[in-house]
């Protein structure tokens, strides 16, 4: 037990000693949860609209002083022709073209079915999917609702549940979560494992009454504490800073964070097994976890739109699980009971990673 | 270059180097002629790294003159760049390249003439005994082969001056001495040998050896008025007497 | 004599490579064994396999009569072993990284201190210090000083030496020799010759092979060829001279003279008549005994 204690502590120095390795520890978690939360917003905000309608009539005026009267969009003008649509785009004056068809005419007439056609700047296609949701809902909400004009309609109808407003922050906040404690505590332990290597200390370490396992154990230790602190601050951080309030248990959220951690610990230790030199072991972190984490776990861009193939590649991405299940208990509120399916997965890939790096840890130098 | 500095490729003058309020290399004098085997010996620490790193034009001078090639080590890097070759026991050649395309690579750097390079690496190769290995990745060779390619790779622009940082550290004595003779052959050809070594018997091939402590040069001259001075019977004997006086370590 | 430490016929490859081939040796208890041999000779293998790091695929390695495959924890606790790097944590101090490692090793530096006393005490006044700015000298007595904590019965030493200087090996050389008193068995390597003098016992080793096994001075004494030092004025011009000479079997330079071996008893006067035929200058030819390195080459050479 003394013997682990001087391990732990030893590990201690070298992350406090590491100015490096403490900035990105305590540094990295922080700055990312702010810099998305504030700065890189993809919240919709003054979105331009122009619209084009050939057949010009009371509900259409009504509706376009609906959509300018919202937050979200201004209306910046009127096409008078077809070429006109493009142009509004093309030059960048508006955002959205939203064109009435001509049987908007006879809306309120029995079997038909207006139509608008929503014609969007999509160079950024998530804040075009967005923007088009908004839009189509504003303009569900004019029809649904009687001081608007007509009454009841056949339009398709969306309701946005969870995050009404669309806030991203309530979105990035459990990607973030996933993303740094994979990342950190991958990339952070099979570091310092692979820099004994290297640097030839696991030679003396091995040649040494030491249990592998032991070694191994005190590495963990100290990353694992510092994981649980990360947590801590972006708990802290999105309640307090981004005003995003946690629904759901806090308790069961911390202990489900808490497998995650132990998780990308594992994944820490398969890495250091296989990799030979601290550069490797890096480049295999970015690439293996941090880039899959960031594009296929539906942190940025939803699941759902993927196509097939990469839906399953997601599958095996534990940040996935991670963020389902955290928006649900975080964001949803909804009980434990809810994310048993996501605790299952975690925890069958802590089983089976933990078990390949055992497998794959040698107490010998081949 | 003036005729009266003609044969003296390397002139240190008070050459100093300060890190902070370290000297690291202090105050230091001397002169190297043209195709001479110079041995730069001292303990480690004492600060010839850093001197090493101010002739290749590397690290300016804190103080003091200090000229290679006839070229200002704080105002010429660039042309004593041109001017010298460099070699050091812990990188020399890309070990992940073939001995070929090694020799070209180098070659081009220091600006050979393209149909030069050719005719002359093979030249090169069958005097090493090393043409059957030319496709071979150079990590694959032994220890003392590589070392005396990339002798003759740092040398195959004829430079003015050959810089060597312990080139021959651990390789085995055979190949030590063929080394050598390789630098005997390039000192015959006017090329003027700079060299640092932990091998004693090694500083006895000098034509004349300096030994550094303490950044400073406490004796300097050929290796047999060194011994006579210390009334020592070899160079290892000299060696331990002046550098037991050191006080610092690196 | 016990033995200490038993290689029986061992082979190892490392990749693509045969880093040894059949290699037999023993070492007595309380031998100062020297592995002498340049890089890629298979030294560090052989550490390897004596440290239960690796596993021979020929032969049986035995340390302290425990077989480094079946008994490999037995060996751990009982060896003190310091790699070809200084195998230190450089943002430890000096005095952290001794603590750390008798921990590694269930012990405390008050408890063997006795033995590392000596060693120790030269850079205690550093305690403080982080080893990643120690020098060459005060690194590697610090990783003897680590490797020593635990009182191993059987000390391992890759190339303690390689890059350092002279002084700081000479006094190196010193501390095993105290070490040795202690009844501890030193089995150390090293790419520099002249230090196989300071064995009891060496074994030249060369491509995997082991080249002989010997005494430093039988060593010597086995050396069966004429050995003729020869000076002069230009040491290079008189080596190509004597190399073109029929009789001459080999001429290596050795520091400020030429070591010439001979195929046939050489006449030394009529040698030396013949090279001041040949212009030669300042010549001094005497017969001497050969050395390790002497040895070594001719053996390499064979």
């Amino acid at each position: 037990m003394k013997k682990m204690l001087s391990f732990i502590r030893k590990e201690f120095y070298h992350i406090f000693r590491d100015k490096r390795t403490m900035l990105i520890l305590i540094g990295m978690p922080m700055v990312q949860i702010i810099l998305f939360g504030f700065a890189i917003s993809n919240d919709v905000k003054n979105v331009r609209v122009a619209y084009y309608a050939p057949h010009y009539n009371n509900d259409i005026q009504k509706l376009v002083a609906k959509i300018d009267a919202n937050d979200y969009f201004i209306v910046v003008g009127k096409c008078t022709t077809k070429e006109d649509i493009n142009h509004a785009l093309l030059s960048g004056k508006a955002d959205i073209v939203a064109y009435f068809d001509r049987d908007f005419s006879k809306i309120g007439k029995k079997g038909s079915t207006p139509t608008v056609n929503l014609i969007i700047d999509a160079c950024d296609p998530n804040m075009a999917t967005m923007e088009s949701t908004i839009l189509t809902q504003v303009i569900n909400d004019y029809f649904k609702n009687p001081a608007g004009g007509t009454g009841a309609l056949l339009v398709p109808h969306t309701r946005l549940l969870y995050n009404p407003s669309m806030e991203s922050s309530y979105n990035f906040v459990p990607g973030i979560m996933g993303l740094i404690l994979m990342v950190i505590c991958a990339m952070m332990t099979s570091i310092s494992i692979v820099r004994e290597k290297e640097v030839g200390t696991m030679e003396v370490l091995l040649v040494s009454p030491s249990r592998p396992m032991g070694i191994i154990f005190a590495k963990m230790v100290p990353y694992f504490t510092i994981s649980c602190l990360n947590l801590a601050t972006i708990l802290v951080l999105s309640v307090f800073v981004l005003k995003l309030p946690i629904a759901g248990s806090l308790i069961g959220l911390i202990l489900f964070a808490m497998l995650y951690i132990a998780l990308a610990l594992a994944f820490g230790l398969l890495i250091s097994t296989i990799m030979k030199t601290q550069v490797s072991a890096m480049l295999v972190s970015m690439m293996g976890l941090l880039m899959p984490t960031m594009l296929l776990s539906g942190m940025i861009y939803p699941v759902e739109n993927m196509p097939a193939i990469l839906q399953w590649i997601s599958a095996v991405i534990p940040a996935r699980w991670f963020i389902t299940a955290v928006r649900k208990v975080m964001i949803q509120g909804l009980p434990m009971a809810a994310i048993v399916k996501e605790i299952a997965v975690i925890g069958g890939m802590l089983i089976i990673i933990t078990g390949l790096s055992l497998k794959n840890f040698k107490k010998r130098l081949e | 270059m003036n005729d009266e500095m003609g044969n003296k490729v390397i002139i240190a003058e008070n050459l100093t180097k300060k890190f902070g309020n370290f000297t690291a290399v202090d105050h230091i004098t001397f002169e190297v002629e043209r195709g001479e085997i110079f041995g730069f010996l001292g303990a480690n620490g004492a600060g010839k790294t850093t001197a090493m790193r101010m002739f290749c034009g590397l690290s300016r001078p804190t103080e003091g003159k200090g000229s290679v090639g006839g070229f200002d080590v704080r105002t010429q890097a660039e042309q004593i760049k041109k001017n010298i070759g460099y070699m050091s026991q812990k990188f020399s050649l890309y070990e992940d390249l073939k001995v070929w395309e090694n020799i070209r690579l180098f070659a081009g750097i220091y600006g050979v003439k393209e149909g030069e390079i050719k005719s002359r690496s093979e030249e090169l190769l069958h005097r090493l005994g090393l043409y059957e290995e030319r496709d071979s990745f150079v990590k694959s060779l032994p220890l003392g082969w590589k070392q005396k390619l990339a002798f003759s790779v740092a040398i195959f622009h004829h430079p003015k001056i050959v810089f060597l940082d312990e080139p021959t550290g651990g390789v085995d004595p055979i190949a030590r001495r063929q080394f050598w003779e390789l630098i005997y052959e390039a000192a015959d050809q006017g090329i003027t040998i700079f060299v640092t070594t932990h091998y004693m018997d090694e500083a006895e091939y000098c034509n004349r050896v300096s030994i550094m402590v303490d950044g400073r040069i406490d004796a300097l001259d050929t290796p047999r008025n060194l011994k006579e001075q210390f009334g020592t019977t070899d160079m290892d004997g000299v060696f331990r007497a002046l550098a037991r006086k050191a006080k610092r370590g690196d | 004599m016990a033995t200490a430490i038993n290689v029986n016929n061992v082979s190892k490859r490392q990749g693509n490579v045969e880093a040894l081939k059949g290699v037999n040796f023993s070492v007595n208890r309380g031998e100062l064994y020297g592995l002498i041999g340049p890089d890629g000779a298979g030294k560090t293998t052989m550490f390897r396999l004596l440290t239960t790091l690796l596993v021979p695929d020929e032969g049986t390695v035995t340390v302290d009569g425990f077989d480094t495959v079946k008994d490999y924890e037995a060996i751990r606790s009982r060896v003190g072993y310091m790699p070809g790097r200084f195998s230190l944590y450089q943002d430890l101090t000096v005095e952290e990284n001794l603590k750390f490692f008798a921990s590694v090793f269930s012990t405390t530096i008050e408890e063997n201190y006795d033995l590392i006393k000596d060693i120790y005490a030269q850079i205690e006044p550093f305690k403080h210090r982080r080893a990643g700015k120690l020098s060459g000298g005060m690194k590697q007595k610090l990783a003897l000083s680590c490797a020593l904590v635990h009182k191993p019965s059987v000390l391992l030493l890759d190339e303690p030496t390689t890059g350092v200087d002279p002084v700081s090996r000479y006094e190196f050389w010193q501390m095993l020799h105290k070490l040795k008193e202690e009844n501890i068995t030193i089995v150390v390597s090293t790419p520099y010759m002249d230090e196989a003098k300071m064995c009891d016992r060496i074994a030249l080793i060369n491509h995997g092979q082991i080249l002989k096994i010997s005494t430093p001075k039988d060593i010597a004494d086995d050396f069966n060829d004429a050995l003729l030092e020869v000076k002069g004025e230009n040491l290079y011009k008189l080596m190509l001279e004597i190399r073109k000479m029929r009789t001459v079997k080999s001429c290596y330079s050795f520091g400020d003279s030429l070591h010439v071996t001979f195929s046939e008893t050489p006449d030394t006067e009529g040698f030396k008549k013949e090279l001041s035929e040949l212009g030669q200058g300042g010549l001094t030819i005497t017969p001497i005994e050969a050395g390790i390195e002497d040895s070594y080459m001719k053996l390499a050479d064979e």
